[in-house]
């Protein structure tokens, strides 16, 4: 029987559904990463790992100590790394041709303000990295752009990198949809009239019809950064249509689930085991 | 399961038989848990220390 592991730190109630789904197709490892030893080179047997990591620090390191073992690891922890870096993720999308708000990168107030002044406003200031809308910033006047980069200054690191975005109009949601494998099986728009929309952030899920366009684009975004497994976030422009803002490698779908009825952990599930059958 | 101890407040907490480490458990005093495996490989409880820098999808 093939033998997976699921490398995670904190048990959500998607690893517990991915849990429930991997024992009906293989044997199953649980590694929870913040309480383990892993060995590089030497791992515990295994066939294929699927990462599931929130620290973005604990994925790419246990996903490459998988990797390390031979393992069949989903996602990689190259597009781990990647995905998570919001100007790296820009770059591939580009050169794939997809369609992405634009965005502009500047090292200073100043540059800041004036990369702002260019967009037009308002403008929207985020992290480089950084998930459920934490630290993204709209600001809608140029002395808003100085306080949040002063601020970002501030904090030093990599928050001195400052990446500016035109605001889109999109329609009071934006759309986050699952890919698996190359489909694209479920969406949903993330409601809100708070224009960060994010579930975990109090915007309510409804099922999104995923059309041609869409599924293209999404499954495109995913391979533009070698992820298999990924959730897709994207927006709607009144005139351009879809702009993809990101990829997320380690993709929460219990919203999905619920409001879809889509199995996506067991298609997950499915897609690892697969991966060693071949 | 046997009962565990909240590290807050000292009462009980019930947590599942399935319990894993990593789960996160809210205890009827406002405290948010976090499930862990001990030294001696029990399950034990610990304080959440809250979402991370370097958390996210
Ligand atoms: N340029 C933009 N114009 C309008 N809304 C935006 C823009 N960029 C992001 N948003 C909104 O802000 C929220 C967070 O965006 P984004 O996905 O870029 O950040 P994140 O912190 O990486 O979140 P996630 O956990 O969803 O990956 C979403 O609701 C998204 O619709
Ligand atoms: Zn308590």
């Amino acid at each position: 029987m093939t033998v997976v592991a699921l490398l995670y730190d904190v048990a959500r109630l998607d690893e517990k559904m991915l849990i429930k789904e991997l024992r009906e197709r293989a044997r199953l490892h649980l590694i929870h990463v913040p309480s383990s030893v892993l060995e590089m080179g030497r791992g515990p047997g295994v066939d294929a790992a699927l990462e599931r990591c929130v620290s973005h620090y604990n994925a790419v390191s246990s996903a490459a100590a998988a990797e390390s073992w031979g393992a069949r690891t989903v996602n990689t922890a190259e597009s781990i790394a990647l995905s998570a870096d919001k100007a790296v993720t820009q770059a591939l999308l580009h050169r794939a041709g997809i369609p992405t708000p634009r965005t502009m990168l500047a090292y200073s107030v100043e540059s800041a303000v004036r990369a702002a002044r260019d967009l037009g406003l308002p403008v929207v200031l985020k992290p480089l990295m950084g998930s459920w809308g934490r630290l993204a910033a709209l600001a809608g006047d140029e002395e808003a752009v100085r306080a949040v980069s002063e601020h970002r200054e501030y904090l030093g690191g990599p928050y001195r990198v400052h990446y500016i975005q035109e605001y889109v109009r999109k329609p009071g949601r934006d759309i986050r949809a699952m890919c698996i494998g190359g489909e694209a099986p479920a969406a949903i728009y993330r409601v809100s009239s708070h224009w960060i929309t994010n579930t975990a952030r109090g915007g309510r899920a409804e099922p999104a019809r995923v059309d041609g366009e869409l599924e293209d684009l999404v499954v495109r975004s995913c391979e533009a950064v070698g992820v298999e497994v990924g959730g897709v976030d994207v927006v709607e422009d009144p005139e351009r249509g879809y702009l993809v803002l990101e990829v997320n490698a380690v993709p929460e779908f219990k919203n999905i689930v619920r409001v879809t009825g889509v199995n996506v952990p067991g298609l997950i599930a499915e897609y690892l085991v697969s991966r060693v059958r071949r | 399961m046997p009962e565990l101890r909240c590290p807050i407040c000292g009462g009980p907490v019930r947590v599942d038989d399935d319990a894993l480490p990593g789960e996160l458990v809210e205890h009827d005093c406002g405290a948010v848990l976090e499930v862990y495996q001990d030294g001696e490989g029990r399950l034990s409880l610990r304080p959440f220390e809250g979402v991370q820098e370097d958390w996210g999808e």
